[in-house]
């Protein structure tokens, strides 16, 4: 009988896994955000003085590890592994970032829910008591992502209004086994769910299944409701996502007056985002420095942080085939401030 | 542990970075021992210079990302005659390609088309046909059976063998279109056949126009 496991989804951690570092690295865009000042750094074009926005895209994320790292005095090699994840063919951002830490490495890929994945990942690593110390990140870039999945960055094309920005931005943590600040106690493990949405377009309708299962699988598991955290916060479902997602909840009477979106967040009302952020960036930035920032502070208490990932291939969407989407969850409660 | 970096200046840094340079630029292929020291070194100076220059603006940070950057060329330029010595034992102990079977045999397929072309050719005058329009239509007649060779997925067997014999005359081109319409006809007449069905030829055909327009041009000019 599995000791950890709360009901169907849902691990328990024993121990407590501890988020001791944090950093956001991101593009010209986001830091003109209303987030903007929050960010460790911010790119002063798309490029990052690279030649191509793949590398570009690699180096923010090398950068915002980096700068976790050196925030706690810690070097790559003080890492027993490192666990990272993109948007990109064969997760290109992170091999390469890997093979630069030269640290021992598992890639991820659960699309925009990438960084989520990597957190409980690391709790269980962390929890099962096969590791000290974890390196989690996980980075997107408008440019790369936009001519892998859509179309050439200089093509003169309407974007429709269901349509999200991919952030340009890389967020990591380091997590570890004692310490003190923001520890994770829960990580609920999503289930592919796929309404047969297949418009590349419309990401946040083709996840808000998938956020609104595992919430409501975590709920079960736990025997709690969602007045009993401070704030539920999907990845990046966007504006029309994040009202499906609250359309779907009050359907079943479940409160939705705690549930707010790091799509919706990342970018002001006048950036021409259209339906808000997206990308594995886009929670892995405004987790990193936004929501951190506020737990660290004692401003909130306990939320339930949710990853949502439409796991789009160019491919299969060009083949028929509708967009499989998968969220997974992941507790943060604040356990006082940090030494 | 933590705060290994501690006590580290800009100046001891540039300091640094000058002595590297010097004796990365004489030595070859460094110690296995040395060259871990000096990675570990680069990597606490670029992650020293890279938070200094999260927190300074302006000129002071203009000169913190040249420093990191001077970091980045010297990481890379480590590791490269480590790789380079990597590069020259994987390579001796490689198969060695069979070039001159391979020439041999592109030398008789090639010919075997061309001859082919020719009889078709030679036919095409004997029944009446101008030069001009001989030629043209024995290209379609090679062409038509190239992409049928294609379709029937023999060309690709054919060309196991042939290598360049069969990739060189037309009928290499006709087969480069007519597979990528077969490979892409999955993802629909638009994004895949559409899109993708000049994914090999496409730089024949550009490249060569562009060159074609040159050459006529200098001829122009000569003539």
């Amino acid at each position: 009988m599995a000791q950890k496991k709360l009901g169907k989804q849902t691990f328990k951690f024993s121990s407590n896994p501890i988020i001791s570092s944090e950093a956001a690295v991101v593009g010209p865009m986001e830091g003109k955000g209303p987030l903007g000042e929050k960010y460790d750094m911010v790119l002063d074009n798309t490029f990052a003085g690279e030649n191509t926005w793949e590398k570009a895209e690699q180096k923010m994320m090398q950068y915002s590890m980096e700068l976790a790292l050196e925030k706690k005095g810690f070097l790559p090699s003080d890492l027993d592994i490192y666990l990272a994840g993109d948007l990109l063919n064969q997760i290109i951002s992170a091999n390469f970032t890997a093979r630069f830490l030269n640290t021992p490495f598992l890639g991820l890929y659960g699309a925009c829910s990438t960084l989520i994945e990597g957190l409980c990942v690391a709790g269980i690593l962390l929890d099962g008591g096969f590791v000290d110390r974890i390196g989690v990140s996980a980075s997107s870039h408008h440019n790369t992502a936009e001519r892998q999945y859509r179309y050439p960055t200089e093509q003169g094309t309407q974007r429709p209004m269901t349509a999200q920005w991919t952030v340009t931005g890389s967020g990591s943590f380091v997590v570890e086994n004692s310490g003190s600040g923001v520890i994770l106690t829960h990580a609920t493990i999503g289930k592919i769910n796929d309404m047969g949405i297949s418009n590349a377009n419309d990401m946040g309708s083709a996840m808000a299944p998938a956020a609104f299962d595992t919430i409501k699988a975590h709920l079960q598991d736990t025997g709690r409701k969602p007045d009993d955290y401070d704030l539920i916060v999907t990845g990046d479902l966007g504006l029309l996502g994040s009202n499906v997602l609250k359309e779907m909840m009050r359907r079943e009477k479940i409160s939705v007056d705690n549930i707010t979106d790091c799509g919706t967040l990342v970018y002001s009302s006048n950036q021409d985002s259209h339906s808000g952020g997206s990308g594995c960036g886009c929670s892995a930035i405004v987790l990193s420095s936004h929501f951190m920032g506020k737990l660290l502070a004692g401003e909130y208490k306990k939320i339930f942080f949710v990853g949502t990932g439409a796991l789009l291939s160019p491919i299969t969407s060009f083949q028929g085939e509708s967009i499989p989407s998968i969220a997974h969850g992941i507790v943060l409660e604040y356990m006082g401030g940090r030494q | 542990m933590g705060n290994v970096t501690n006590g580290m200046t800009e100046e001891k840094i540039w300091k640094k970075v000058k002595q590297r340079e010097k004796i990365m630029s004489r030595s070859t292929l460094l110690s296995n021992l040395q060259m871990s020291e000096y990675q570990n070194e680069l990597q606490k100076e670029h992650q020293k210079a890279l938070y200094w220059e999260t927190k300074a603006s302006g000129e002071e940070k203009i000169r913190f990302t040249n420093l990191r950057n001077e970091i980045e060329i010297q990481q890379m330029l480590l590791v490269k005659p480590k790789q380079e010595a990597y590069k020259a034992i994987a390579n001796r102990l490689a198969p060695k390609q069979t070039v001159v079977k391979n020439t041999i045999m592109a030398f008789i397929f090639g010919g075997i088309i061309c001859t082919i072309g020719q009889i078709i050719n030679n036919l095409f005058l004997q029944g009446g046909l101008a030069v001009k329009e001989a030629a043209t239509s024995t290209s379609v007649i090679m062409i038509s059976l190239s992409a049928f060779l294609t379709g029937l997925g023999y060309y690709d067997e054919l060309g196991k063998i042939a290598g360049a014999g069969t990739i060189v005359p037309i009928t290499g081109f006709a087969n480069s279109i007519v597979s990528s319409a077969m490979e892409f006809k999955r993802e629909g007449y638009i994004y895949g056949v559409g899109a993708r069905i000049f994914t090999v030829a496409g730089p024949v055909i550009v490249y060569g126009t562009s060159v074609s327009i040159v050459i006529g041009l200098i001829y122009y000019f000569i003539k």
